[in-house]
Order: C-alpha cells, then structure tokens, then sequence
C-alpha cells in the first residue's frame, strides 16, 4: 500500500494506483475529458494535470502512478489555470451552437466549460470547416466538434474490434476519420453505435428522425402503430429523472399514446415468436445434421459483423429475422386482419435501444408484408426527447395496457435486453419442448451477466447441449474464430454486438460506465421474476397467432413472414 | 512493378510497415490506397491504422504528385539563408505554387523542414538528393537533370 | 579553451568509413572486445563514474539509464540508436555516421552487453538515405568480421517526422505506427519497444562509449565541466563567418564557439542574439555569450545545450519573424495527440503571424506569454514542453523587437 498526500488530505491506496485513483478515494473529483472508467488511459486531454511536489512539470493525474510519500496538489493557481487555458484551447476551435448541438445539457466538454466558468475566451473561435457524415441511415459525424479524446477509436477497435475509426493526418490537422478518410458507410462500421457512448460531446450521434414521427402523427390518414423494444424500459426513465428500471412499464404505453402514437405494442411479443421459431430451427439442424452451432440472428450489428468480417460463416445465422423485423411483417399483415384496418395506412414505427436498427428497417429484403415492414426506428434517446418535449408529468400519469394481438408477453421475451437472454428464453422453452417435462426453475443464471464470454452445457434428458453467449463484438470475434478454425463444439451461440447487450445498445441513453450497462441488466432480471408467465412458449397471443395464422412454426407462413437470408458484405477495407 | 511482391519482402519484419511505404513509394511516387490496403492485409493490421500511419509523416503522401519531387527547406537557418527566394525561383521556374505538382507530372514541389546540411544553407532535395548552397540562379540547371 | 577535442570525431577524415578495416588500424572494436571481457555490472558502473551525459537534449546519466535497463527482467531487451537528427541547426549526428560510423555499432555493442540485449536498431531520419547505405555497409563488414559477435543491428528509417526524435515516440515508429509519444512512467528502461526494457540513445553519446571503455572514465571525466563532461560537437548556422562543426570541451564558452572558432559575425555587424541547442533552444542575448555551453551551465541562464547547435543572428535580423518562422515549424511537427499542443502550438503560430505582419497589441503578446508559459509545464512530450521556449526566451530579451510591431 503507499500512502499519499492529495491537497492535504492523506490517502492510502495499492500500489500501482494512479493519482486519479487516489484523489477519488479522497473525496477529489480531478476533471477529465480523455479518461475512460472502461478503456486504456490515454493522457492526452492534459485537463486532469496536477502539481505534484518536486516536480517542474505538472503531471496528469490519469496516467501517474502514486509514489510513497507524494505529495500532490490540485487546485492550485498554476493548475487552476493550466486547465482554464486548456479548456480554452480546445473551446475555440470547437463551434459554438451548443443551443442546436443534440448533446446540449448532456455534453463533457460543457460540464467542463461551466465548472470552469469560462466567460471570455482570449482565443479567435474557428471551426474546421467538416460536411457533416450522413451516409449511414443510422450514425452522423460532425468532425467539426470531435476533440480528439480518441474515445471513439477506443470503443470501436477494442471493444468492439470493428476498426471502422482511426487517425489522419497530424498537429493541429489531425481528425478521426473512418478507414481511408472515406464516408463511414464505405468503412466496416456495422452501427452498432458504441462510438456515441463513448464520445463525450456531440462529434457522433444517431439520425434524429423524431420529426419523421411528428410528421406521421400529424397526418390524418396515417394509423401509426408502435412496437417498443425489451431493454427500452429500463433505460429510459434515466432520460427524464427517473432511476434506472423506475418507469413502470403501463405508464411508459400511456406516455405514448399521449404523444400521439395511434396503437402501442410490444417487440417482447415478437421476442417470444422469435423463441418458438428459432427454438424449433435449433431442434431440426439438432436432428438433421444442419449447420452447428447456430448463431441468434436478432442482433442487426451482430449481422452486420458476421457478413463483414465472417461471410464464410453466414450459414450458421439462424433465417430468424430479428423480433423488430418480424413484427413489422405482422403488423401489416396479421395484425391488420384482426383490427381491420388497411395495411397501406399503417406507419409502423420501432422503439428501439439501438442504432443498427435503423440500418436493419431499411434493408431491401424488409418487405415481406407488401410493404416497408418498419417505416421508423427510434432510439430510447429520441423517445426521451420527445417525452421532455411532451411536458407530461410521468408520476400523475395514469398507467394503461397495451392494446391486442401483439401486445401479451413474457418474462422470456423481457430477457432478450441483456447477455445471454436470448439464450436463456431458448433453453427455457427448448427444455420443455425436448425433455416434454415442466420446467420447474426457469433462471439459467450461468449465461447471465457482463462476463465477455459465458458458456453453459444444458441435459436435455440424456441431449447435451453445449452453448455460448458473447456481448461485445471482439467477444464475438474470439468466438468466431474458434468456429471457423472448427475448435469448438458448441451447438448455439448467442451473439449481442453491444457490450451487455441490448441494454447498453447504441440508441441508449449515454452509457458513461459498465457500471450502468450491469444496473440495468440488474432492472431486467427484476422484471422478469415479476411478470406472470416467463416462458415463450405460453404466451396466449402466441397461442393465438399460431392457431389462427401462422399455423406452425417454420412453416410456409413463417417462411414468407418471419425467415430471411444475409449476404456478404464486400467491405472495399477491412 | 508489383507493389505486392514490394511489400511482401517486408511482411516478416517486425514493425516493417513504414520500410514497406518506403520501398513502394519509391517506386510508385506516393501511396495509392490500394498499397495502404495492401500493407494493412499483410502486416495484419487494421486498414484504418495503415491509412493512419501513411498519412502522419511528411515523407509520405497518399496522393498521387510529380515523379520527382522537389523540397526546399524552410527551417530557420535556411529562412535567414535567402530560402524564399529560391521558392519564389522554383515556383516560377516550374509555373506552379508551393504544394502544387507541374501539370506535366514531372515535377512535385513541397516545402520539408530542416534536412541536416546546415552548413551550406539554403538547401533542396530532389528524390531525397541534396542540393547545396543554392542559388535562385541555379535552379534551372538543377532542374534540367530532371527533364 | 578555444581549442577542438576530437572524441567522438577522432576518426573524421583519417578513414575511410566505407572499409572496417581503417577503423581496425585505429584501434576500432578493441573496446568491445575489453568490454566483453568484464561483467556487465563493470561496464556500466564505468559509464556511470565518466559521468557521460546523453548527447541528444535531455542530457539524462547514461550510465544510469543503462542500469535501469541492466536491472529489468526480460525475455528480450533492445539497444536503440537514435538518429533521428530532426533538429534544424544540427547535423553533427551525420557527420559521425557518415565518417566514422563503426564508433556507434561499436558503441552500441557495448550497450548491448552491459544491458543483455541481442538485437539493436538505428532508427535513422527519413531525410539521410545516404547515411543509411553507409550504416547497412558498416554493419555487413563488420558481420562479415565477426566483430559483433551475436548481437545484431539493424538501419530502419525515419520518413519526416520531427517528434520522432523523442525516444517514445520512436519507438512507436520502430512497430510500425504513427510517431506519436507515449506517456511516461513506463519509461523504456523498463518498457520500451514492444514493451521490453530497451535503451535509447543518440549517436553522439553512443560514439563516446568505445573511447571512455579504452581510454577510462576518469580521463573522460577529466575533461571539460565536471556536471556534464566531454566534448561536444557544435553546428554553426546563420550569421556566422565559419558555418562548419567542431567538437569542444564543454567548458568552452558560448562566446569562444562564436568568435574563436566560428569567426566571428560576417560583414563586421553586430550581435545580437544565439539560439543554441536546436530550434526550441532560448535565444541567448549578448550579456550571457560567457557561459559555458556545459547542460547545467546553460540550464542556468534558463537555456539549453541540446543538440549543439548554434543559430547566430545579427543586428540586422527580425528576431519576430524568425521566431514566427520556428513557430510554425512546431506547428507542422506537433504529432496532434495532446490538446494543448496540437492547439497550443497553432494558437502560438496564429499570434506570432499577427504580431509579425504588423497587426499584433500588447494584449497578443500577454496571451502569447501566458500561453507558451502553460504549454511548457502541460504538455505530453518535450516537443510541446519546448516548443513555446524561442518566443518566451525572445518576448524577456527583445521585447522592444516585438513592441515595434505592434499595430
């Protein structure tokens, strides 16, 4: 242990901890823009620089590791305005509209700006002159805010081992840029939009399309239906005052009819068909010798992934759609035989907690109703907005259900917003299916939580079935690897593109810390032991559209509805 | 000149990427972006990192320039030494500006810092040769090696 | 005084460098032999006692940093030579690889065994292909004759990047990535190139090692200034009648280098002021030409020795736009990692420019100060550390220069 002096206050931390550290420790907040609680410390923002005796130069506090006897200090003049000049750097060469900016009141640089109170900046404001990057249909970029905290980098090559982000040029002519300088559509980025968590100010963000919204609600002849997403609830009461997991879920469903969605239901309906479909694929590839292991195919920068960086594999992919995409080829279909009302009229609009959705709605092969399935992805972000636009005073508001065919649910289908639920609602349906036994304790805990790979064997009365479950795509990628070397035997993999999982997906409200990502899987799992039924495979309305409609699973129906192909991307750079 | 069988000599040299851009710039002139991509597959780095790497040192350039380029220090010493007037010799020698190449593709023309021969300042280098104590008088005959 | 030692350029002129067996006849490869006889802990406690500082800029202990290499525990470790040279002014390392360049394998060989290490790099500027064909030839004869032994070394090159001259930022260019600097601790005695402990050193101090193992510590410590001793190769540029090199005992004073050996000021003009030590040296006024050009004696009059070169102006140049001139030229090589910096040094080049085309106030200047002023206690790496130091150094001798320009 070394012990240590911080503006006074006398601390005692291991070895190896840095000044940062050990300030926390002792009740000292030292700001910081580059650091990262869950990346590799990078020391380039210098705002967290500190006075440490016998030291000319001030050293920064994330990067210097404690000495025994050190004696720091950080609030002293000289510090106080190193950082003010810092932060006046880098304010002047950032543009100034942070009333138009979509992280204003959510930004690090502004929370740094106002804790420093700068008033008059001594240096001429320019801007870098930057297009903004809208080739994606579901991340923009605005090099002209970017602050080079190299965070983004980060997210995307470690974490997520996309490479989609580096580096051009130098000094002051220095940028982020997707491989090769070119738009990020021709990049490998797969949008899962971990670089806007992990970005601090407003240099990338999702296509804001809640005018989209409005505009459809505006419109008379439009019947806009809503499907919201398993890891949406949990997370969004954190976009307007409430804790993570508070906002009860009925009052969510009348929040959004308040601000004008015609019909409100539910992807976890779509989740649990997902369950009863992909369950039944496993079984018959189980049976017949198909191609194992089998992937779950419900994650859109999953696929993206697997079709850029591992074509050769696409045959693994279960032909499940991913429940979003398969309710919106019900919502035209089904669903509008049963309320009567014309498909062409319904605007069908998904709540969702990521950003490679809006890339999933539109991909071509998305029209199986006759129509464009999902007209409109929203992330829980933009949700949040138009509910702090909304005025609505979320605990007066009185709660109402969801409205029929596509609204029941089970605690199997909430499950799917963390690691490993997808897995888990399977194995509790596919349990009951193989061995014709009841499940008596339906919480698998050995494929849940933030732990990067997890595997689990499961006896199926005398059938082992061996699984895995990655989050985060350079989990995926280890995984991967192993598949397509022919080293593993497992029989079904879950894959989720965001580091736990949907939950902590790019749509979701700004995710600072792992931390968070664990407290609301936290939220999910409570709210699957509260809901009545937690197996897929009971749920009435899936009864229902079965009986009525779908007839059986994997059949001609499911086919045309439910079931689609991939197809190798082709990056022009990997 | 395949710019494959270049860079894969290199492929087993640890950290041999920047011997590599070398070694196909040399042939090349500059670094197209399918030799980024290129180097990126063989060292088995990121594309994104390769492109990085390229475009961070002066000597490279991922745009295509004229065959022989031309770089005339602007450091101090040569600054008080009179190099401007030999910029503004080069500049109308060749018709073209700082940062330009000649439409031609004969000539590229860059400024570089200090290249280490300091004792006879002004300097320029062509293709990496040094010139000496230059003179705006010599620059044609300097330039007519090149034609 | 006022007279040339040649240490670390004994060989100059005397052989040729392209054929091993001239530097053979001089005695070359004897003090690797001797080294290899001792214990390693010997040959660095020699180095130690000659008190030989590096030659490079930072003037850190050489014999020290090889113990900090010598005491880590690796697999691996890796001998660097630093021949990055960027410094406008400076060519002295080139002088010394194109003439004599069997001094730094030798020298490098010794590191090597002092330190454990079996592979080293010269990681030579992009700017000197020239001198990397001398470097490969050198190390193929002396392969050839055995001399090296198992150690082995091998040329890369820089490719224009100025901020790869400081050592961890080389070492990022030696894996093959962009030169950017890594913070320190970890410093590369213990975690260096591809994390194992590595020693980088410049040229110059490498070409002293041969010399002080034959010839002894205490000779070498004997000579010029007991803190920082030896000899030093100095480049003489600008206004001065004798724009060559000569290497001098480190108690040889400013003024001496100027007059004595350089000649004194072409055209019989006045001084008026020296940037010594490369271009984020201090600009040296009149009043302080009697300091010896020693690291401590320099660091003392809030100046530097650096790589050794000696910038001279007379009365009749623009102190402001020279200074807007090296200021740019930390602009362009600013590697753009650290904020204050990448900004820092754009800002720096954005006030100059405006007090240099008549356009500046007192308030600039103040701005300029207090910005240079944070810049050299905040940034990352040296580069930034130093950048601001020609317009500190400039704005409290020749504040009238910058005064007279003002709007």
């Amino acid at each position: 242990m070394i012990n240590l002096t911080i503006d006074g206050i006398q601390v005692t931390v291991p070895k190896g901890s840095t000044i940062l550290q050990a300030a926390a420790q002792a009740g000292i907040r030292i700001p910081t823009l580059c650091w990262h609680p869950d990346q590799a410390v990078k020391a380039n923002c210098r705002i967290c620089v500190c006075e440490v005796e016998g030291n000319r130069l001030l050293q920064a506090a994330c990067s210097t590791p404690v000495t025994e006897g050190m004696v720091v200090k950080s609030k002293t003049p000289k510090v106080i305005e190193a950082r003010t000049m810092i932060l006046e750097l880098i304010l002047s060469n950032h543009p100034q509209d942070c009333l138009n900016c979509i992280r204003n009141q959510n930004c690090e640089l502004q929370d740094l700006a106002a804790e420093y109170f700068i008033r008059d900046n001594p240096f001429e404001y320019k801007t870098r002159g930057y297009e903004l990057d809208r080739s994606t249909p579901s991340i923009v970029r605005d090099q002209n805010k970017c602050v080079l905290c190299r965070r983004c980098i980060d997210a995307c090559s470690v974490t997520q081992s996309v490479y989609a982000l580096g580096l051009e040029n130098r000094g002051v002519s220095s940028m982020v840029v997707p491989t090769m300088g070119e738009p990020l559509i021709e990049s490998p980025c797969v949008m899962c939009g971990q670089c806007i968590h992990a970005c601090p100010v407003g240099a990338i963000y999702e296509n804001e399309q809640i005018d989209e919204l409005l505009a459809a609600i505006a419109d008379p002849d439009k019947v806009v239906v809503t499907q919201i997403a398993p890891a949406v609830r949990v997370a969004l009461g954190e976009e307007i005052g409430m804790a993570t997991g508070e906002l009860p879920m009925e009052v969510f469903v009348s929040g959004l009819r308040q601000v004008g969605f015609d019909y409100v239901l539910h992807t976890n309906f779509t989740a649990d068909l997902t369950i009863i479909e992909e369950g039944n694929e496993l079984l018959k590839r189980l049976k017949e010798g198909g191609t194992l292991p089998m992937f779950t195919s419900c994650s859109p920068g999953w696929i993206n992934f697997c079709e850029t960086f591992y074509p050769d594999l696409l045959d693994h992919l279960s032909t499940c759609k991913s429940p979003q995409q398969m309710f919106g080829a019900l919502v035209k279909t089904y669903w509008a035989e049963k309320m009567n009302i014309d498909p062409s009229k319904i605007y069908s609009v998904s709540i969702m907690p990521c950003t490679a959705k809006k890339f999933e709605a539109s991909r071509p092969e998305m029209c199986d109703s006759g129509y464009r399935d999902v007209d409109l992805v929203l992330t829980t972000r933009e949700i949040g907005r138009l509910f702090r636009m909304s005025g609505i005073d979320f605990s007066k508001l009185a709660p109402s259900q969801f409205d029929p065919w596509m609204g029941q649910y089970t605690g199997a289908a909430v499950i799917f917003g963390a690691t490993g639920g997808v897995m888990e609602a399977a194995l509790r349906t596919v349990y009951e299916v193989v061995t014709e036994q009841e499940l008596k304790d339906v919480n698998f805990t050995a494929v849940r939580g933030m732990e990067g790979i997890k595997e689990a064997e499961v006896d199926l009365n005398g059938t082992v079935v061996k699984v895995a479950v990655a989050h985060g795509l350079s989990n995926a990628r280890k995984l991967m690897d192993q598949v397509r070397a022919g080293q593993c035997d497992y029989h079904f993999i879950e894959i989720m593109a965001c580091p736990g999982g949907c939950i902590g997906g790019g749509g979701q409200p700004i995710t600072k810390a792992n931390a968070k990502r664990a407290e609301r899987i936290e939220a999910i799992y409570v709210e699957d032991e509260k809901t009545p039924i937690r197996k897929s495979h009971e749920n009435p309305e899936i009864k229902t559209i079965y009986d009525e409609f779908l007839h059986e699973p994997l059949g001609h129906k499911s086919h045309e509805l439910l079931h689609t192909h991939y197809h190798p991307k082709n990056k022009k750079y990997l | 000149m395949d710019y494959r069988k270049i860079i894969s000599d290199y492929a087993d040299v640890p950290g041999g990427l920047i011997e590599a851009y070398h070694a196909v710039q040399a042939e090349l002139g500059y670094l197209p972006k399918e030799v980024v991509a290129e180097a990126a597959r063989v060292f088995n780095i990121p594309t994104a990192d390769a492109y990085g790497v390229a475009t961070f040192y002066s000597m490279f350039s991922v745009k295509s320039r004229g065959k022989n380029v031309i770089r005339i220090c602007e450091s101090a010493p040569c600054h008080v030494a009179g190099a401007a007037e030999v910029v503004t010799a080069l500049e109308r020698e060749l018709g073209v500006r700082m940062g330009e190449s000649t439409p031609d593709g004969v000539f590229a023309l860059e400024f570089t810092e200090c290249v280490g021969q300091c004792q006879a300042t002004p300097v320029i280098t062509i293709n990496g040769k040094p010139y000496l104590d230059v003179k705006p008088a010599q620059i044609p005959s300097i330039l007519a090696e090149y034609r | 005084m006022a007279e040339e030692i040649r240490i670390v350029l004994r060989n100059y002129g005397k052989i040729d460098p392209l054929k091993i067996d001239d530097y053979l006849a001089q005695g070359g490869y004897k003090a690797l032999e001797k080294a290899r006889t001792m214990d390693p802990k010997a040959v660095i406690e020699e180095v130690k006692k000659s008190n030989l500082r590096g030659r490079g800029g930072a003037g850190f202990n050489c014999g020290q940093k090889w113990s900090f290499a010598y005491a880590a525990e690796a697999d691996e470790k890796y001998v660097v030579c630093n021949a990055d040279e960027g410094e406008p002014g400076t060519y002295k390392d080139r002088l010394i690889m194109e003439n004599d360049p069997h001094t730094l394998l030798e020298g490098m060989a010794i590191c090597a065994h002092a330190i454990g290490a079996k592979k080293g790099y010269i990681y030579c500027r992009g700017e000197y292909p020239y001198v990397v064909e001398i470097l490969i030839t050198a190390i193929d004869q002396a392969k050839e004759k055995g001399v090296l032994g198992d150690f082995d070394i091998e040329v890369r090159s820089g490719a224009g990047a100025y901020v790869c001259g400081e050592e961890t930022a080389l070492i990022e260019s030696l894996e093959g990535k962009r030169g950017e600097p890594r913070f320190k601790p970890p410093y590369p005695p213990s975690e260096g190139l591809w994390g194992k402990p590595t020693i980088v050193n410049n040229v110059e101090t490498f070409a002293n090692i041969p010399v002080i193992m034959d010839k002894g510590a205490e000779w070498f410590a004997a000579i010029g200034v007991p803190s920082y001793p030896g000899t030093k190769v100095v480049t003489l540029t600008g206004d001065v009648n004798n724009k060559t090199f000569f290497e001098v005992p480190t108690n040889t004073t400013i003024r001496e280098v100027i007059y004595k050996l350089g000649g004194g000021i072409p055209g019989g003009k006045k001084f008026k002021a020296v940037q010594i030590g490369g271009t984020s040296g201090a600009f040296i006024p009149e009043s302080q030409l009697d300091t010896p050009i020693a690291f401590d004696n320099m660091a003392a009059i809030g100046a530097t020795l650096g790589s050794g070169a000696v910038f001279v102006l007379d009365e009749t140049r623009e102190i402001v736009d020279t200074v807007t001139r090296i200021i740019e030229f930390f602009e362009h090589e600013s590697c753009g990692k650290c904020a204050p910096c990448r900004e820092g040094t754009a800002r720096c080049a954005e006030l100059m420019e405006k007090i240099n085309a008549g356009l500046g106030s007192q308030k600039d200047l103040n701005l300029l100060e207090k910005l240079g002023r944070v810049m050299t206690y905040s940034c990352l790496c040296g580069l930034g550390q130093a950048a601001p130091t020609p317009a500190l150094s400039t704005i409290k001798h020749f504040r009238a220069d910058y005064e007279a320009k003002f709007i």
